[in-house]
């Protein structure tokens, strides 16, 4: 892999807490959408 | 063909949902191609390799930024032309821009650490970010609080205005009180210091990464909320027959 | 107008009114503290200035509140939006009402809390004249923030988490201006922008506590 030296906590700490901040927002974000889209056609097709 | 047609919200989510898969490829592909490239960049001689931690860094506290200006502008369209789709992609943004901020402070904080020997400073920057970051959830906060959705776009629309105001009191407000206590605090690594051409052209492209991503997931969000009102509106017309 | 002044201000110092809650919480506050650092002149002496401002400010942010909750509930705030004054101007007058009976105490007070933590005698017409520049835009900032939760249950917490942050300039500017002039120093600049952002908050945030009164009464 790359030498990240002595740095080596700090920078993989970092990309470790961004990229679970940006999971975590991914995957919030697509499954409220998935459920409203379920709800909605739920209504309409029984409305 | 002008911008309002998108208004609409029937015409929104056609234009969105074909803009959708370009959105989400281009930010995977400029987010994980950028972070790469950087990853594999050659150490920095002052910094280490934390100098990496930059292409996290500064596409998140742009963002940050951007996206409250976004809300203001958003805000400002739904005050004046009523659009509900303008308010609902504030609404939408503003957790995106949380998250952000929050990955901002995160790196800026754990960027500092082998530099200041604490997991904390109140570097001037930083801390305008952790104002921003209370702002964003004051936002949040009194969306979720108010149960009439138009009231609720009315009144977060003048909260993003008032906050806009302070938070740009506040950057000047902050640099005040920093300077003029004591000096030597700030982080090293200026965005507008002079970077060599090894880091700019990663640091392009995850920039353009996280606008990518931003743009998806915004209009995600927004599509979310259409839906969510539509289903509020269905549910309303069925409670009164 | 002046009978609206009239009017809040009686209705703050009448017996239910909460009148002497803020400064006794002030004073609360600063007794507190040295419990929490230590009793130490080196301890306290330094973050005086800090702790009389924010005792002033949390203080001021207890009776953010009634500022339009009690209206609101038994209809007079419908009354004074269809009335012939502007909302704005009612606006206005219920901030002045609420740091003539809030603000004014703690400015009165906060000397003799001084005291207690250790603030230099020198710092003490700075303390005078930094909160009084300052809280005015406090009561307006906190009516904004009543203005938008209004009829919230619950609308204290988030209150104070959409006003906080509004004050944090004025925070700032009003705990520096203490400091440089009790170390000698010039305290002009802070105590400029102090002024400034008073000045600001006071001619232009009733607009917008006024646009978010019209949103909740609707």
């Amino acid at each position: 892999m790359i030498e990240l030296g002595k740095y080596a906590g700090t920078v993989l700490a970092s990309y470790g807490v961004s990229l679970a901040l940006l999971a975590g927002l991914v995957w919030q974000t697509i499954s409220a959408n998935a459920r409203a889209r379920r709800d909605l056609e739920r209504q309409e097709k029984n409305g | 063909m002008s911008i309002w047609e998108y208004a609409n919200p029937v015409k929104f989510m056609r234009t969105s949902g074909a803009i959708l898969p370009f959105a989400v490829a281009g930010a995977a592909a400029c987010t994980l191609g950028g972070l790469l490239w950087g990853f594999l960049t050659p150490e920095d001689y002052k910094q280490g390799s934390t100098v990496k931690i930059v292409f996290l860094h500064v596409p998140a506290a742009m963002m940050a930024i951007n996206i409250w200006v976004m809300m203001l502008v958003t805000s400002l369209i739904w005050l004046v032309r009523r659009h509900h789709v303008s308010a609902l992609a504030a609404k939408a943004a503003a957790p995106i821009g949380a998250v952000m901020t929050l990955i901002a402070l995160a790196t800026g904080a754990i960027w500092g650490q082998p530099m200041w020997g604490t997991w904390w400073e109140w570097d001037p920057r930083l801390t305008s970010f952790l104002i921003l970051l209370l702002f964003y959830i004051g936002y949040m906060a009194l969306w979720a609080a108010v149960e009439d959705p138009d009231s609720a776009a009315d009144l977060t629309s003048v909260l993003c205005l008032v906050g806009s105001v302070f938070a740009l009191l506040s950057r000047y407000a902050v640099l005040f009180w920093n300077q003029g206590l004591h000096q030597g605090a700030s982080l090293s690594v200026a965005p507008g210091e002079r970077m060599s051409a090894v880091y700019r052209y990663p640091l392009y492209l995850t920039m353009a990464g996280f606008f990518l991503l931003f743009l998806a997931l915004l209009l995600i969000r927004t599509r979310t909320e259409i839906r969510r009102r539509r289903l509020a509106a269905l549910q309303a017309r069925e409670m009164r027959t | 107008m002046l009978s609206l002044l009239k009017r809040d201000l009686a209705l703050a110092t009448r017996a239910g009114g909460g009148f002497g809650l803020g400064v006794a919480f002030f004073l609360i506050l600063c007794a507190l503290v040295p419990f929490g650092v230590g009793p130490e002149t080196g301890a306290l002496r330094p973050i005086a200035p800090g702790i009389l401002w924010l005792g002033a400010l949390l203080s001021c942010l207890l009776s953010l509140d009634r500022i339009f909750a009690l209206d609101h509930e038994d209809g007079s705030l419908d009354l004074l939006a269809t009335s012939p004054l502007p909302l704005e101007g009612a606006v206005a007058v219920k901030a002045l009402a609420h740091w003539i009976s809030t603000g004014l105490p703690l400015i009165a007070a906060a000397p003799l809390f001084g005291i207690l933590l250790h603030l230099p005698a020198a710092a003490t017409p700075w303390l005078v004249a930094s909160l009084l520049l300052g809280t005015p835009a406090l009561s307006v900032l906190g009516a904004f923030g009543a203005a938008i939760t209004v009829g919230l249950r619950r609308g204290g917490l988030l209150l104070s988490l959409l006003v906080l942050p509004l004050y944090i300039p004025t925070l700032i500017f009003g705990t520096e201006a203490i400091r440089r002039g009790q170390e000698g120093g010039d305290p002009a600049t802070p105590m400029l922008f102090l002024a400034g952002i008073t000045a600001g908050v006071v001619a232009l945030v009733p607009f917008a506590a006024a646009a978010a009164l019209r949103v909740n009464l609707r």
